[in-house]
């Protein structure tokens, strides 16, 4: 009776030839390797993995393999110095619109990535870099597009003379009118330009005041246009700053991770990232009266005071001509031998752009940079943070001539210039951004806790290995064949799944460890209480394995309960806690039962057995 | 090797009484510990927010060095304090008024650049106020929604009496390990958090595989009152019980020892959490649901089944 049909030895050892294909991957390490890819996001193929190849020929740099992953090219090198000199030779050959980061990548024999197998990608906690929340502005979000609201229907209505004042007063735009009559007009018209908006009137003492709302609709439309082009932006600017395989999402309603493996500077990578900058185009109001304005505090109507970077004062026109988010392109360039940033707008900007300086020949523009910061103040006793805005005029210039959607900016020197340009160029976030969460782990502490994993998983596996062995003799045996098999299992899943492995989840992987034997404990002991209870050791076995299944099965339900609410409400790390202990309860059931009861069914079941080991 | 050749037979029911008291007083003792003005929680910076930097030496650090430092650059309220060895040094500090969080890591790093040129970033953490905010109301959240799941599953494979019994045992766990946290200050963060639902996991766990034997020898033996069958179940289940504690607690030790800092908060949860567990599922659960008069009649096989078997011949 302890004997398994032959389909189910052959699923046992499928099972198990399999899982070791699959982490066989693992057991590699890494190289340092190169790897290029196109700025643009799109996938590069055939043709870049060429260029590549002759570009690493003719400087004589030998790759250990050379290949495209993801659409992208990686060389592997035999060596650090290597990596360099050929990371070197490829960022000057292939010029702009590549980019070439050196990495580490799993030195997988080409045999096994044919087979699509890799290893398990490395946390941040293990393999070191740089992790990062951003919290996207919602409510500025939506501000904004209610000022673009408030300049259009001024313009509108100005158009149409009709004598208005519009002011933005908190969700809604509020439009005070002379009378019911003007209201009238003034609704149908501004109906006419946006059909979405809700208008509404409000009863005032003098004249008529019509109120303008967007819709819920509209405001989640905003919203999810604003985090979407913010995503947007910071992997453009993840390409510029050069990582491999960094990681841009969103998460939840309003946020964005950032991860950039191997990036060990975290100061650089925010000052590129977290520029939660933006620009202005303005025109110049009443130059000789900035000083005076300055000093009184007495501002030209119309106007509004700015400061330059050097602290001079600057009178600047209240109407914005264009904002970072029309922007499309940026790049540096020279113009009659002075630094110019060429820059390119979309089409609203652009018309926004023709209008203004058809009427403004010969009279200068200032370029205003935005940027928001947080500070945390303390209110009703609660911390919170709340967000401050900075403006600094970074560049006066004059206006030369007619244009709309391209144009260059001068009177930058060249450094100026290629900044500006970088930043223009990664794009405008469409809402501020603010860091919520930032997490750095150094490569040093990456590996020592690689190190640290791997010890109290070793010394863990032995010690119960050891135990097992001198409390149940042969059984002890079989449960640490299944223990073996049951880590096997859960790498070969994790290497399938993809998952990011985490210090938690070698936590994970030794508490499993522990809690795997447990299966084989109940089953063992079920087999010493039914000899105690007479049954003959076959029986005993049978009857052992029978009975501990429902045991095993309930009391693994439950835990596994407590893993899934963990991974549904865990983040980060947690995750990967809850992953592994979710897996590793799975297999585990499946090698106390299936597997170490086939071991069990050929040491004993074609035999005359007097007495059990156990 | 066997702990226990021989049946044991020890009367774990009938002591009830002086288990009920024992555990009122650990978990009415952890609940006014875990009161923020007697003790608290001590969080760590994933819940309260905050900045938190840990530097590694060449040598051993000089901590006076760094608080002065730190103090005088307007970081007076740092918290600086060894982390695992002489040389590894942890730096962190709670969000206040006017602290502009994102900038303060570089600035202390430079800070302390300054002062010893060996030292070296290990790690850095920011967390925004509102995040660590999320993270205790997601925590808490967790937890219940565990233990209702974990609750309605046990009402389904047992009865309610019985569902009652694992769940205040299983509570009674988290609730202890808080409180022994909470008494000697260690430090509360995410990776605590993952080892108290571990702990609710592998508590049910031990208790159902006790609760698992009463259904079995409720519906098997039809002598004896149900305290006299729950308590052979509880000594029946006895060695394995210990036994996966024993083996759980090896692994734990290892993770504890060899693990590193970063693991530490973690694997003494664990071990504390498997030792009031496993005394939760010989002492408490079973006498609650017995407190609550479980007989063999809540745990019988449905109807169907028994008239499926009267019919066979």
């Amino acid at each position: 009776m302890n004997r398994f049909p032959l389909w189910k030895n052959a699923i046992v050892v499928i099972v198990l030839l399999a899982a070791t294909l699959v982490s066989l991957p693992n057991l590699f390490g890494d190289a340092p390797a190169v790897q290029v890819s196109l700025a643009n996001g799109q996938l590069l193929e055939g043709s870049g993995l060429e260029r590549v190849k002759q570009v690493l020929d003719t400087n004589k740099l030998e790759p250990t393999a050379v290949y495209t992953e993801k659409g992208r090219v990686m060389a592997r090198f035999p060596s650090v110095d290597v990596q360099l000199r050929a990371a070197d030779a490829l960022r000057a050959a292939l010029g702009k619109g590549y980019v070439v980061a050196m990495t580490l990548t799993p030195s997988t024999p080409a045999w096994l990535r044919a087979l699509g197998l890799r290893p398990v990608p490395l946390g941040l906690d293990l393999r070191g870099g740089v992790h990062f929340l951003f919290e996207v502005d919602m409510a500025a979000a939506v501000k904004q597009r209610l000022e673009i609201y408030a300049t259009d229907f001024n313009k509108l209505l100005r158009d149409n003379r009709i004598r208005r004042s519009v002011a933005i007063v908190g969700q809604e735009l509020q439009i005070r009118l002379p009378d019911a009559a003007d209201a009238d007009r003034a609704e149908a018209l501004m109906r006419d330009t946006d059909r979405d908006l809700e208008f509404d009137r409000r009863d005032v003492t003098e004249g008529a005041l019509l109120v303008a709302r967007m819709t819920p609709k509209q405001i989640r439309d905003r919203q999810d246009f604003a985090i979407q082009q913010n995503t947007t932006t910071l992997r453009n600017r993840v390409n510029e700053l050069g990582v491999a395989e960094p990681i841009v999402q969103r998460q939840g309603l309003d946020r964005i991770v950032v991860q950039l493996p191997g990036v060990q500077d975290p100061a650089q990578a925010e000052r590129v990232l977290g520029a939660t900058a933006t620009l202005e185009f303005r025109l110049v109001c009443a130059e000789e009266q900035a000083f005076e304005a300055d000093q009184t505090g007495r501002v030209p109507l119309g106007c509004e005071l700015f400061k330059t970077r050097d602290g001079s004062p600057v009178l600047l026109k209240r109407r914005t001509i264009v904002t970072g988010d029309q922007l499309v392109d940026a790049s540096q360039g020279f113009e009659e031998g002075q630094a110019a940033v060429f820059v390119r707008l979309d089409s609203r900007g652009a018309r926004s752009m023709l209008d203004t300086t058809k009427a403004n020949l010969k009279k200068p523009m200032a370029v205003v940079f935005v940027e928001q910061k947080r500070e945390t103040i303390e209110r009703d006793g609660r911390k919170i943070e709340v967000p401050r805005e900075t403006r600094e005029v970074i560049n006066i210039a004059t206006i030369n001539g007619v244009f709309s959607s391209s144009f260059q900016i001068t009177g930058l020197d060249s450094l100026e210039a290629r900044d500006l340009a970088l930043l223009l160029r990664a794009g405008a976030l469409a809402a501020p951004i603010y860091k919520v969460e930032e997490r750095t782990v150094g490569p040093s502490l990456g590996q020592d806790n690689i190190d640290r994993g791997i010890r109290a998983f070793l010394i863990g596996f032995a010690l119960v290995a050891i135990f097992m062995v001198l409390y149940y003799g042969m059984f002890g045996f079989v449960a640490n064949i299944g223990l073996l098999t049951n880590v096997i299992l859960i790498i070969a899943l994790l290497s399938m799944i993809q998952a990011a492995l985490t210090l938690p989840g070698i936590a994970g992987i030794v508490l499993t460890m522990g809690m795997a034997v447990d299966a084989n404990v109940l089953i063992n002991e079920r087999i010493r209480e039914e000899l105690r209870n007479g049954m003959s050791p076959q029986a005993a076995i049978h009857a052992g394995y029978d009975k501990a299944f429902a045991t095993i099965a309930d009391s693994n339900l439950t835990t596994l309960i407590a893993g899934i609410v963990l991974f549904a409400f865990g983040s980060g790390p947690i995750k990967g806690f809850a992953v592994v202990l979710c897996l590793g309860i799975l297999t585990s059931m499946f090698t106390a039962l299936t597997v170490t009861r086939a071991l069990v069914n050929v040491l004993y079941g074609y035999r005359k057995v007097e007495r059990l080991s156990v | 090797m066997e702990f226990f050749s021989k049946k044991t037979n020890f009367d774990f029911l009938g002591s009830r009484k002086l288990a009920f008291l024992l555990s009122a007083v650990l978990m009415v003792g952890s609940l006014i510990l875990l009161i923020p003005g007697v003790r608290g929680l001590n969080f760590g910076i994933d819940f309260t927010g905050g900045v938190l930097l840990e530097m590694g030496y060449k040598g051993p650090a000089n901590l006076t060095d760094i608080r002065e430092r730190l103090a005088a650059n307007g970081f007076a309220e740092a918290q600086v304090q060894n982390f695992g060895t002489s040389s590894d040094v942890l730096i962190r500090i709670l969000p206040r008024e006017g602290l502009a969080g994102e900038a303060v890591g570089k600035q202390i790093l430079e800070l302390l650049k300054a002062g010893d040129a060996s030292a070296e970033l290990r790690r850095t953490e920011f967390v925004g106020p509102q995040v660590g905010e999320e993270l205790t109301e997601q925590g808490a959240l967790a937890m219940l929604f565990a233990l209702l799941m974990i609750m309605v599953y046990i009402v389904v494979r047992f009865q309610w009496k019985f569902a009652v019994g694992a769940i205040v045992a299983t509570l009674h766990d988290p609730i202890i390990t808080l409180g022994v946290f909470a008494l000697l200050g260690l430090t509360f963060d995410l990776s605590v958090l993952a080892a108290m639902l571990a702990i609710v996991g592998y508590s049910v766990n031990d208790t159902i595989v006790v609760f698992d034997r009463i259904r079995e020898n409720f519906r098997r033996i039809r002598r004896g009152t149900p305290q006299d069958i729950m308590n052979l179940s509880v000594n029946e289940t006895l060695s394995r019980t210990i036994m996966t504690s024993f083996t759980t607690s090896l692994v734990v030790i290892a993770m504890l020892i060899f693990g590193g800092e970063t693991l530490r908060g973690f694997s003494t949860a664990l071990i504390i959490g498997i030792v009031i567990g496993t005394y939760s599922s010989i002492f408490v659960a079973s006498a609650l649901a017995l407190e609550l008069k479980a007989a063999p009649v809540d745990l019988m096989p449905p109807a169907k089944d028994k008239a499926q078997l009267d019919s066979q011949p």
